[in-house]
């Protein structure tokens, strides 16, 4: 057993407890902090698979922006009052059968394909150049300039559209914002 | 013209003021009586003048007056109708012409013509207190429909023709009796005269039948002058073993004579057809409707005597045939003498001397049949004719004294010679020839004649019969004149009558004349005296109808002795026993005959006999066994019985099988869909993610069939 | 050293996990979370396939960097609608927003 092996098998655990613990936890709070974890445990991950840029925006946009968003918006929708909700549907079974069945499908699907034993070639070019080839890919003309500029309209889109979604409604004689 | 022509002219006439009076002229009296009496005369005179050809033309019965179409076509050949005049038939159309045409002019008087009509009078009832009657001119219709079937069958050549003027005349008999419909008595007494002649007309129809079809023929000429067809239907057995198909014949058809001619037993609708008004008895029910009975076996005398030659022992059918006419004669004189009312007497008369000659026909004596028909015609029409003079003028007196009592009884008269002297001095003339007084009367001559075939034949059980026949009928006749024209008036409304007018009176004096004057054209020529004066015509005449003319018989005095005795014997002893009836007093011969007196009044209660054991149970076939057991309960309860099933099978049918079944599947169809649907649409919660729950279970599903099995 | 499959694995039983909060949360943001989740397990994938099997093109991580931004923009909307949902209808429990049931 190697670091690496070693490491990920820790990484990968860690995520996935967390993972369970935010899918599980009754508060809504203790739910975006799992989360927070998660996904600090995939920018490991990340780091492992050598795609440090990767992880450095994983922190940046999901943890710093996301989750934050995420808590936020919990603040706003808990109200004053606790609402002690139960957090699991009645057809949880249905979700955790399906969930199950997904992931053994998908085993038994990987287990048949025999490159996935494959361990991880040797990188041929070096961090800096995948990241600066990185960089030109996104804008070059023949490559994937099309989809970064669909995503930055599509950004836009999302901007636009949740503000517009999120207006409060104007009733008269009722005071801005909820309650 | 042609004498042909005027022959079948001869009922046209009548016919044709029937339909007249029926569809145009029946609201005007004088119109319709007018127009009547008038067809009446036209048709009288055509009558003469046929009749005046035929006694001038020579050998009439070898070559008749006749014409006949080809009527029904049967195959090759053809039912043939036609008309002929032969002396028989000229004869009777002589005095049915002259009888018709009198009574016709009576009814004018009779019906009161001229007389207001009275506000009380209802159609339907007699006139009560002498106002014209209300239904004047459907008389007057009738008659003539009356005439039209009389003359159709006179002058007929077939005896298809014959039957349907019979049957016309039936028709109009069953009318006229129940004129007055309003009377319950005459409604019956319709229905009895058809019924009762309705059973001799099916038995005349069977032997119609059976006539043509053993000879395929109905025509007079072709079977009752044909030598070889008589001797072949003589010889031939019919299916009764005992008799000819000749005699078979002749006797189904003298039974129509026996319910027509009102022998025994089916005389019993004759008195009870008194109901009708008197012109009607003494034109249907004395000169002519009953005539035609006689008239019809008269003509079929060939066929009847078929085989039989004279002197030798009569044949079955003649042997029928004369017991029933000589029973009928007495019987019904038997009767005679007990009965009170005016008319009920010359009812039973008239069946009496029909027997008379229904007794000859059996007997062979062909021309003195024909003989006492003529006579009797118009003697008793006479009488007739005089009885409803008298019964008018009882009317007239009751009417006057307001006294309630019957206008028809004999009791209740008394005295009349003085006030009806000229409806007395006709009745009397009429009633002497009846009773068949000496040389000066008809009647006398043509029973006489009977009585002499009977006697000179040896039948002496039919002379015995006729002979006692004859002394009742004069004692009769005396005791019915005694009683309404000698004597005292023994009520108030015969002090009050009075004589009839004049269209009334003037046809009694014309047929008085023929009362007296006929029987002189019949005398024989060996009678002792006068015989020889006058020759027969008669005889010469009517016997050439026949093949072979008939043999004139040896004078032999007994029996002319006894005819002038019990006439004359009659007549005295009626007037003896009868002339101090007083008033209020019953008939002198009820104590004397005590029951048999009863007895002979209440008709030997045949009618009595005859209701209980032949109309009740008749009337109880139809009512119940035919109606209510058969036709209501079997065939009605059949119906029912089908409808019912059918309606419960429907029933069941819906309940069973449309209801559950066809309904059923439809709604099946519908609610199944719809509880499907219920039972799926639970899957739609809104939930968005229980879908994808279900999305992806189904997913996985396939997913891992198609891994695991499918690889 | 690592081998493929483990990454693969690992990135199975996380979207697996996402899969099961998806469906079985009853609060609309739980939901989202868990949606964050699955996203994160595709990009694991993503990257994994990039790194094993052609590590010489930068398609991967393109791809990857891709859904990060379509991520970002869904959250942004998705706790948008969420916040107008909570303000009508006062509850964010989605078990309550049936209006597509029958």
């Amino acid at each position: 057993m190697t670091l690496y092996q070693i490491a990920f098998l820790v990484a990968a655990f860690l995520t996935l407890i967390a993972a369970l613990m935010t899918v599980s936890s009754p508060s809504m709070v203790h739910s975006a902090l799992w989360l927070i974890l998660t996904l600090g445990g995939i920018a490991v991950l990340f780091l492992l698979l050598n795609a440090g840029f990767l992880a450095v925006v994983q922190v940046a946009v999901y943890i710093d922006a996301i989750a934050i968003m995420i808590i936020i918006v919990v603040m706003l929708t808990q109200g004053a009052v606790r609402q002690q909700l139960r957090q699991v549907s009645r057809t949880w079974w249905g979700a955790a059968v399906a969930a199950i069945l997904l992931f053994v499908s998908l085993l038994v699907i990987f287990v048949q394909s025999p490159q996935l034993a494959s361990t991880a070639p040797t990188l041929v070019p070096s961090q800096e150049t995948i990241l600066k080839d990185l960089g030109q890919s996104l804008v070059d003309v023949n490559r994937y300039i099309l989809p970064f500029e669909i995503a930055s309209v599509l950004l836009l889109a999302a901007l636009i559209g949740s503000i517009i979604v999120a207006w409060p409604i104007r009733r008269p004689g009722q005071e801005e914002g909820e309650r | 013209m042609q004498i042909e022509t005027l022959i079948w002219l001869i009922p046209i006439p009548p016919i044709i003021a029937f339909f007249v009076i029926i569809f145009g002229v029946n609201r005007s009296n004088r119109l319709s009586h007018i127009l009547a009496v008038g067809a009446m005369l036209v048709s009288w005179a055509f009558s003469m003048l046929v009749f005046w050809r035929a006694v001038t033309t020579e050998e009439l019965g070898q070559h008749p007056f006749h014409v006949s179409l080809n009527w029904l076509p049967t195959g090759n050949t053809a039912l043939k109708m036609g008309v002929m005049i032969d002396p028989l038939s000229a004869l009777t159309l002589f005095f049915v012409a002259w009888t018709c045409l009198m009574i016709f002019i009576y009814s004018i008087g009779y019906n009161n013509f001229g007389k207001p009509r009275d506000a009380e009078d209802r159609p339907g009832l007699p006139p009560a207190k002498g106002g014209i009657e209300p239904m004047y001119a459907r008389f007057f219709a009738f008659i003539s429909l009356f005439a039209f079937g009389m003359l159709t069958l006179v002058i007929a050549d077939n005896l298809l023709l014959l039957f349907i003027g019979w049957e016309i005349m039936g028709l109009c008999s069953y009318l006229l009796i129940g004129f007055w419909y309003g009377k319950p008595s005459a409604r019956d007494a319709m229905i009895k005269a058809f019924m009762t002649t309705r059973v001799g007309d099916v038995f005349m129809l069977l032997g119609l039948a059976y006539l043509y079809s053993v000879t395929g023929t109905l025509s007079f000429r072709e079977i009752l002058y044909n030598e070889q067809m008589l001797s072949l239907l003589a010889s031939a057995p019919s299916v009764i073993p005992a008799l000819s198909t000749a005699g078979l014949i002749g006797l189904l058809i003298f039974i129509g004579t026996v319910g027509k001619s009102a022998q025994f037993p089916l005389h019993v609708w004759l008195p009870d057809a008194m109901e009708g008004p008197t012109p009607v008895s003494a034109m249907i029910h004395a000169a002519t409707m009953v005539s035609a009975g006689v008239y019809l076996v008269i003509r079929f005398f060939p066929l009847i005597t078929a085989g039989w030659v004279e002197g030798q022992h009569l044949t079955p059918t003649m042997v029928v045939i004369s017991m029933i006419g000589g029973f009928t004669a007495l019987f019904a004189a038997t009767i005679a003498v007990a009965q009170n009312d005016i008319k009920r007497v010359l009812a039973y008369s008239t069946i009496s001397q029909l027997g008379y000659m229904v007794a000859a026909v059996g007997i062979g004596a062909y021309v003195a049949a024909a003989f006492h028909l003529v006579t009797h015609a118009f003697f008793k029409a006479l009488l007739f004719l005089g009885s409803g003079s008298v019964i008018h003028g009882m009317e007239h007196g009751v009417h006057e004294t307001h006294e309630h009592v019957d206008g028809q009884d004999m009791l209740n008269m008394g005295g009349l010679r003085r006030k009806m002297p000229i409806t007395f001095w006709t009745f009397l003339i009429g009633g002497f020839a009846l009773s068949g007084f000496p040389l000066f009367t008809a009647g006398f001559w043509s029973k006489d004649e009977i009585l002499g075939h009977a006697f000179l034949n040896r039948h002496f059980d039919i002379f015995l019969l006729l002979a006692l026949a004859a002394l009742l009928t004069a004692f009769y006749t005396m005791r019915q004149i005694t009683l309404t024209f000698l004597g005292e008036p023994r009520t108030k409304a015969a002090d009050h009558a009075h004589e009839s007018v004049r269209t009334m009176t003037l046809p009694l004096v014309v047929l008085s004349i023929f009362a007296i004057g006929a029987g002189w054209a019949g005398i024989a020529e060996e009678f002792p005296g006068i015989g020889g004066i006058i020759p027969n015509w008669f005889h010469e005449f009517v016997g050439g109808t026949l093949i072979e003319h008939p043999v004139t018989l040896a004078f032999n005095p007994v029996p002319l002795l006894v005819s002038i005795a019990v006439s004359l014997g009659g007549l005295t002893l009626g007037w003896l026993v009868y002339r101090r009836v007083q008033v209020g007093a019953s008939d002198p011969l009820r104590k004397p005959l005590g029951g048999l007196y009863t007895l002979l009044e209440n008709k030997y209660y045949i009618d009595e006999i005859y209701d209980r054991f032949i109309v009740r149970p008749a009337y109880w076939l139809a009512e119940t066994f035919t109606y209510r057991w058969i036709d209501r309960g079997l065939i009605d309860g059949f119906l029912h019985l089908v409808g019912r099933t059918s309606l419960r099978v429907g029933a069941a049918l819906r309940s069973y099988f449309d209801v559950p079944v066809v309904n059923g599947a439809g709604d099946l169809v519908g609610e199944g869909v719809k509880k499907i649907g219920r039972t799926f649409r639970v899957v739609q919660t809104g939930r968005v993610q229980e879908y994808l729950i279900v999305g992806i279970l189904f997913a996985g599903i396939i997913l891992s069939y198609l891994l695991v099995f499918a690889r | 050293m690592i081998p493929l499959s483990w990454y693969i694995i690992f990135a199975g039983l996380l979207f697996c996990v996402g899969l099961y909060g998806a469906l079985a949360r009853r609060n609309a943001l739980a939901i989202l979370i868990a949606i964050e989740i699955m996203l994160n397990a595709v990009n694991i994938n993503l990257v994994a396939f990039w790194r094993y099997i052609t590590p010489e093109k930068v398609s991967g991580q393109a791809f990857a960097l891709i859904v990060f931004a379509v991520a970002a923009s869904e959250a942004a909307v998705g706790l948008a609608l969420i916040i107008s949902l909570y303000r009508k209808r006062r509850t964010v429990a989605v078990e309550e927003i049936d209006m597509l049931k029958w």
